[in-house]
């Protein structure tokens, strides 16, 4: 019956499978090579005394290259000239001539050869990464030490060397000191602390791995790669870390025995400390500490690299430590760089039974320290035994104004200039727990104080000393014996 | 045979159009090059009435504080006409060089709805709150100062809704919420904080 079988059905089928094949191994192609653009998304990371940035690489012709006017605007004033194919860069006063597909370019009068040509691309001069470590002394005048395999280049003595000293007691642990204060996003694993820097010029400690005779930390490694150092502390026992000495020290400690209450498990990805109790003495008091923004949310541009959520998340940390060391447990709302919404911070904290809440704002106006309780909203028609979402601090309101004052107090017993008013912000109208908002402003140093650990670090302090003094009426005192620890997960989404 | 005279003619007025045609694209590339701020700076109607004294309770930012400068502005007769022209004497005062609390000089008062009983519904247009600096003090000043002006020059107005481009917004500029009416005396009380 085969002779009957029409032919040309046949060739139809088989070619409509053939394009079915060739369309699914071309949807397959495309998704791997999808994953590993993603995945391979090249950085460069600057550091400098002034400025931190990272600019994004392409790769043209086998060769990596970067934008030389991004790369050059952070630290001056920088303009740039192309027609046709010649290209005239001006930094502040060094004149720079290159040509699109040529080597040899003339810097300051002097010429200067690329080890790949110079490229010109919508108006825009690329300029090979492997020409850096010699590039760019010319136009800053600066010593440059550039990790090419890296992506991480360093202006300046800049560099922040890591040292580490073994602990016995009262806890075992490691102790990472910092020539510099550093601010790494830190996770845990099984047997394992990372730290990844981003921000911080930290370089290699000498050695790439070094061992401890010790039989809970083992060992300390450190790599770099794509703009980002890392350094991991594989370790035998849970360990926790935190922050000390201003943010120049982190210490690796083991993970309290002491049990704790368990998190709640109905919230996706929401972590609970233990409530508050007050019949129950020996618990600890819980403070919320939520850094503003986030993620999508940026908050205020304070200057053209900082933005305001980078700096309410570093300064939290600081805020944690603080606290933890008065002997209060955090639960840190956002913990990364990720979006959370105001409804769902302030759910959180109100679900936490937390003692009181601070949240954390940052301006480039003005000056010192403003400390800011609800203002609250001209209140609708009661809908039957519920408050309102907008008017919930109302019963705590006057324990927040308790909360500002002793705040406001501190910061003038320290002498920092702060003010304390109402502000109509989100989310204190809709916490039950007493609730602050602080807002950081410029420091005596101007702009260049706000991204400090030196000055962030001492207002956390201060702060953290308001919140001790007001135990009694914020909640029950903690046990005195009790080691430090915090419930820091943030809430994610 | 064309007179030559008219050949002379037509080539004069050939070559008078071409000239125009390069100077009127020269006007046109200057123009184009210009700052077209002014296109977009609000064209305001000018008020008419008797001139009057003031309040206008003006934003500080060096020290967030809210004072009350007197004055004296022509103000029409009709309330809602009277808020409005209110609020743009200071807006005018925060658009000036200089000001102690700049806003964008964009920023425009749409208009103001006063509705019984106590309410007043403030619209502003998007560059005022599109343009307006990012921070809790910066912010909350802006909003005081226009309930307040407000409601110590309008009498009877016990709460305030801000929208913007006749819409309701989440915040000003990032930090200060607009979803809900600002209560009168509340505010007030801040202010005097």
């Amino acid at each position: 019956m085969a002779s009957h079988i029409n032919p040309f059905l046949k060739s139809n089928n088989g070619k409509r499978t053939t394009a079915r094949n060739f369309l699914v191994l071309l949807l397959a192609i495309l998704s791997l090579l999808s994953a590993a653009t993603a995945a391979d998304e090249k950085q460069l990371s600057v550091y400098s005394t002034t400025v931190n940035y990272t600019l994004p690489v392409v790769d043209r012709a086998g060769h990596e290259y970067v934008g030389l006017l991004e790369l050059l605007e952070p630290f001056g004033r920088v303009t740039s000239d192309s027609r046709g194919t010649h290209c005239t860069i001006r930094y502040n006063a060094i004149d720079a001539q290159f040509e699109a597909g040529k080597l040899r370019s003339k810097i300051h009068g002097r010429d200067f050869n690329l080890p790949a040509p110079f490229l010109i691309e919508n108006a825009r001069g690329l300029v090979p990464l492997a020409s850096l470590g010699a590039l760019l002394p010319r136009f800053l005048g600066l010593p440059v030490d550039f990790h090419e395999s890296a992506r991480r280049l360093l202006v300046g003595e800049i560099a922040i060397h890591a040292s580490f000293q073994l602990q016995s007691a009262p806890q075992s642990g490691l102790m990472v000191n910092f020539t510099a204060p550093v601010n790494p996003t830190i996770s845990t694993e099984p047997g394992k602390v990372r730290m990844l820097f981003k921000r911080d010029p930290v370089v290699s400690p000498g050695s790439q791995s070094i061992s401890f005779q010790s039989s809970t930390v083992t060992q300390a490694s450190y790599s770099e790669a794509n703009g980002l150092a890392e350094l991991d502390v594989s370790a035998n026992i849970p360990l926790i870390a935190s922050f000390a000495n201003g943010g120049k020290t982190i210490v690796l400690s083991a993970l309290p025995t002491v049990a704790k209450a368990p998190p709640q498990p109905s919230k996706p990805a929401t972590t609970a400390a233990p409530p508050a109790a007050a019949a129950n003495k020996s618990t600890r008091l819980l403070a919320v500490v939520d850094a503003a923004h986030g993620g999508n949310e940026r908050g205020a541009a304070l200057t053209d690299q900082l933005a305001e959520k980078d700096l309410t998340l570093a300064w939290a940390r600081l805020l944690r430590h603080e606290l933890e060391l008065r002997g209060f447990t955090v639960l840190l709302l956002r913990d990364s760089d990720n979006t959370i919404a105001l409804d769902q911070r302030a759910s959180s904290a109100n679900t936490a039974h937390a003692a009181v809440y601070i949240c954390l704002h940052a301006a480039s106006q003005g000056n010192g320290v403003r400390v800011y309780t609800a203002l609250l909203p001209a209140e609708g028609p009661s809908t039957g035994p519920f408050h309102a979402w907008n008017t919930v601090q109302s019963s705590a309101l006057p324990l927040s104004h308790t909360v500002a004052s002793a705040v406001l107090a501190e910061m003038q017993k320290q002498q920092f200039p702060a003010r304390q008013s109402s502000a109509s912000l989100r989310p204190l109208n809709n916490l039950l727990i007493p609730a602050i908002a602080v807002e950081l402003a410029p420091g005596p140093n101007g702009l260049s104080d706000l991204n400090s650990a030196t000055y962030q670090q001492p207002i956390a302090a201060a702060i953290a000393d308001a919140l001790a003094s007001l135990r009694d009426r914020l909640g029950v005192q903690p046990a005195s014996a009790q080691p430090a620890g915090s419930t820091t997960n943030g809430v994610q989404q | 045979m064309i007179p030559r005279q008219i050949l002379f003619a037509v080539t004069v007025m050939i070559v008078l159009v071409i000239a125009l045609g390069f100077y009127f694209r020269k006007m046109r590339r200057q123009a184009e090059l210009e700052p077209s701020a002014a296109a977009t700076l609000p064209v305001v109607p000018p008020a008419f009435g008797p001139t009057e004294t003031v309040a206008l309770y003006v934003a500080n930012d060096a020290d967030g504080a809210l004072r009350a400068q007197s004055a004296q502005i022509p103000l029409p007769g009709g309330r809602q006409q009277r808020a409005e022209e209110l609020l743009r004497a200071l807006l005018r005062i925060y658009q000036t060089p200089g000001a102690a609390h700049p806003l964008a000089p964009t920023s425009d008062l749409r208009s103001i709805y006063l509705v019984e009983p106590g309410a007043a519904v403030i619209d502003l247009n998007s560059a005022f709150a599109d343009q307006h600096r990012s921070g809790i003090q910066v912010e909350q000043l802006t909003i005081n100062s226009l309930v307040e002006t407000l409601a110590m020059n309008v009498p009877g107005i016990q709460r305030v809704k801000i929208l913007v481009d006749g819409k309701a917004r989440e915040t000003l500029a990032g930090h200060a919420d607009l979803t809900d009416w600002f209560d009168v005396a509340t505010v007030a009380q801040a202010t005097s904080q």
